[in-house]
């Protein structure tokens, strides 16, 4: 069972790292790059299935050359055995159907065609959900969404799932899909485990990729336009049908309380603190 | 519908040292071996009082199985042992080194969370090696039986899995056990509780004040008037950078003064005699308890039903030999002597027959007799005897009695009585031997200590919130709440007190159509697993799902 993940490396959104200019432009140079968070379940699925059924797990992404550690660490996350990263001065500012049609090739490139594709559910940053049914539309496959639980049956070469309709943790369905397929992961996605089997081998996986990711380098394919040889009006700037109208800055909530700043060395500015304090300090 | 189930040759429930020996020696006899451990890793479960014995004459030791052990995953060896009579101020200190180094290669005091989480290790990558592994987190629930027959085991977290041998480590609280009717938990006279604190103290200090090198050790043993006449006793060991503090009682005792085990401990702690090496310095960095099985009443001489076999706590192997107490040593003999039984019934092509060669190895290699003296069991029939029992405390007691300690001293009959494995192999289970002579012979014989100790350890409410805790649902229910049946777990549970609303236990007092009913209420939520209030108070006991309730970091 070969298995491929796709994601995204995003602008880490939590409070302390993100970093906006005046303008609440985001400042993508003082701001870090991680794994788009809810990919997290797509990798999940991907383990679990490796787990399973055995065989190999690949990352794929397509971005900046900095995306490789947010490749190193899906690798050491869901264990992967093989890291692909799309990549070229050409791809940049790439909306999601250029990425979907760069990642489309990359897949065809790929040695071994995957049995799934496993895709996260929205990035964190475009909030689009579009990269990975459009990625499917571009390979003609069947694909699945909101996949809540997942049986693969080797044998017969199709895929079983669990998915919400309509994204709607009340109303479960169960499809049943041909291989290769499309798997989007929903966040209410849980592994099971309850084989011992499983999880002792889930155990060897960890010990295996946690060298494995160190030099996780050695695992890496970068593929470039010259290797892809995409059609230039198909990816990125160029290939992106998408035209940002404006953004509007969320406006930042007004202080509920009035701030006095006061320097620490200013001994009758601190003595008035003290001061202010010392009703609220239960003293004598 | 069992024919899905997974199947494994052995299936080893519970990773402590008796697990550990049972997997180890399956391993290395080439059967496929799965070890189910309940808590996070090996050893986060896991109290004891600290002391690992090989014996010379046992047929398996830890070091044995496992080359490294003492290098990696021990604490110091114990060089020096003693036992300090107390009655209040005045001390009488005999060396009991003999009788420590009786039988004994080596004794090492060791930490279970540091201990046992190397022994997983090891275990893992050896059972790897014939198809098997260790996995954490999995809490085994029960048998799995086809035809009445025990066919496997089942868990919260796995689908049920079948064994060929199904060798039960799972501890004091084993649940195995009980599903088997192997062991129950009914009787408070087969049982000890022990507490314990890890204190905090760098190696430095300890090479100082207790004038050792950095590869030897000391085990200090305190029995008298300071436990509020329970019946019992204190220890002290030496850990590599921290000591290990605490106290042994028999749970019948404990029960019978409503004493409060944590008080207890803190009247060892705060006793004048320990100010020598604590030095008005304390930190506390962890709390414990255990149920401790009195192996000369609970120990099953026949630990085995079908593919079942119990080793190690789980079967009341746990021998006190006077003040000291071996659990360890015969787990792992008894873990290893199982996995030997079934590798050769198995081999032979029955592997049903493993049980009953369980049973006579137990017996042949001496285990047994070690578990269960017939002496004892002649001297507990007459020393055990009410009358004769409270004679015998009121002689020891009495001038004349003084008189004879002060003669059995002069003539060094005391410190050889004491190092005597025979005379502390038939002490009876009564007040004298624990609290009435000890304290008699402080009384006759001992100094008095100086020394003021104003260590001042915390309250049980600091106790339990610095201990980790990942809560589960509630694992225990209490059947009956009235205080009757189950008020006696307010004092004896080690993390509940009666004028204390933060524990597990709590005694109250409700007004309903207008008479009062006095009553008991539980809140596991800061529960340590010990199972005390399984014996003393009627509930439905379980462990908590695998990786939930109390985890320990040192233990």
């Amino acid at each position: 069972m070969h298995t491929l993940v796709l994601t995204k490396g995003v602008p880490d959104f939590r409070e302390g790292q993100v970093s906006f200019d005046e303008d609440g432009h985001l400042e993508r140079g003082k701001t870090p790059t991680v794994m788009n968070p809810n990919d997290k379940h797509a990798l999940e699925a991907a383990l679990q299935t490796k787990v399973r059924h055995g065989g190999t797990v690949s990352l794929m992404s397509m971005g900046p050359p900095g995306y490789k550690e947010v490749l190193q660490e899906g690798m050491a996350d869901v264990y992967a055995d093989d890291l692909y990263l799309c990549s070229d001065r050409e791809m940049g500012a790439a909306d999601t159907w250029a990425t979907s049609i760069t990642l489309s090739t990359g897949i065809d490139h790929l040695d071994e065609e995957p049995d799934v594709v496993f895709a996260g559910f929205k990035t964190a940053d475009g909030e689009t959900g579009h990269t990975g049914p459009q990625t499917c539309w571009c390979q003609d496959w069947p694909i699945v969404t909101h996949v809540v639980a997942l049986d693969i049956d080797e044998e017969e070469r199709t895929l079983r799932a669990k998915r919400l309709v309509e994204g709607d943790v009340e109303e479960i369905e169960t499809v049943e899909a041909p291989l290769p397929c499309f798997v989007v992961a929903d966040p209410e996605f849980e592994p099971t485990y309850r084989k011992a089997e499983h999880r002792l081998r889930h155990k060897d996986l960890r010990a295996e990729t946690q060298k494995r990711a160190e030099n996780f380098e050695d695992h890496l394919e970068v593929y470039d336009q010259e290797e892809l040889n995409l059609d230039p009006d198909f990816i990125g700037l160029d290939g992106s049908p998408t035209i940002v109208a404006g953004v509007d800055p969320i406006p930042k909530a007004p202080p509920e309380r009035e701030a006095t700043m006061v320097d620490p060395s200013d001994e009758g500015a601190m003595a008035d603190v003290f001061e202010e304090l010392e009703p609220y300090a239960g003293a004598d | 519908m069992t024919d899905d189930y997974e199947h494994y040759e052995a299936v080893v429930v519970g990773a402590g040292p008796g697990g550990a020996a049972a997997a180890a020696t399956l391993a290395q006899n080439g059967v496929e071996t799965l070890v189910l451990e309940r808590g996070v890793e090996s050893g986060s479960k896991n109290v004891s009082g600290g002391l690992i014995y090989a014996e010379e004459s046992a047929p398996y030791t830890i070091d044995g199985l496992f080359p490294e052990f003492r290098s990696e995953a021990s604490e110091r060896p114990v060089t020096e042992y003693y036992l300090h009579n107390v009655a209040g101020r005045n001390v009488k200190t005999i060396d009991l080194t003999d009788l420590h180094e009786h039988d004994t290669t080596w004794s090492d005091a060791v930490l279970r969370r540091h201990m046992d989480s190397w022994l997983e290790g090891r275990v893992h990558e050896m059972t790897r090696e014939t198809g098997g592994g260790l996995l954490t987190g999995v809490r085994v629930d029960g048998l799995l039986r086809e035809a009445g027959e025990i066919v496997g085991v089942t868990c919260e977290e796995l689908d049920p899995i079948k064994a060929d041998a199904i060798i039960a480590a799972d501890g004091v609280n084993s649940e195995l056990a009980r599903d088997a009717g192997l062991m129950d938990w009914e009787d408070p006279e087969e049982w000890f509780q022990g507490v314990k604190a890890i204190v905090d103290m760098p190696a430095s200090a300890i090479a100082e004040r207790f004038g050792v090198d950095e590869d030897e050790g000391v085990a200090h043993l305190f029995s008298g008037d300071l436990f509020e006449g329970v019946r019992g006793g204190g220890f002290l060991y030496t850990n590599d950078d921290s000591l290990s503090i605490g106290t042994v009682f028999h749970l019948d005792s404990l029960v019978a003064e409503a004493a409060e085990p944590h008080e207890l401990l803190d009247a060892l702690l705060t006793h004048p005699l320990l100010d020598q090496w604590l030095q008005g310095e304390y930190e506390e960095l962890e709390y414990g308890a255990k149920l401790v099985p009195d192996s000369k009443k609970a120990a099953n001489p026949s630990p085995h039903q079908g593919r079942l076999m119990l080793v190690g706590d789980a079967a009341g192997q746990m021998q006190a030999q006077g003040p000291i107490i071996k659990g360890m040593n015969h787990a792992v003999s008894a873990g290893a002597l199982a996995a030997e039984a079934f590798s050769e019934a198995q081999t032979r092509g029955r592997p049903g027959e493993a049980g009953q060669r369980y049973e006579t190895k137990l017996r042949d290699e001496g285990v047994m007799a070690k578990l269960r003296p017939t002496r004892y069991t002649v001297a507990s029939a007459v020393g055990e005897n009410g009358a004769v029992a409270s004679v015998t405390d009121s002689l020891v007691d009495s001038p004349l009695g003084r008189l004879g300690i002060e003669a059995a001293d002069r003539l060094g009959l005391l410190r050889r009585a004491f190092n005597s494995p025979f005379v502390m192999s038939v002490m009876p289970d009564t007040r004298t031997p624990y609290v009435t002579a000890p304290t008699a012979i402080a009384e006759a014989l001992g100094t008095p200590v100086r020394e003021e100790n104003d260590v001042e350890p915390p309250d049980l409410a600091d106790r339990i919130g610095d201990l980790t805790y990942d809560v589960g649902d509630p694992h225990i229910e209490l059947r009956d709440n009235s205080f009757a049946a189950s008020g006696a777990a307010v004092s004896a549970c080690p993390v509940s007190a009666k004028d204390f609303g933060g524990g597990c236990y709590r005694d109250e007092k409700v007004k309903t159509n207008g008479h009062e009913e006095h009553l008991v209420s539980l809140d596991t939520q800061p529960c340590v697993e010990c199972g005390t209030c399984a014996i003393v108070a009627d509930t439905e006991w379980e462990h908590p799902a695998g990786g939930k309730g109390v985890e320990f970091e040192q233990g």
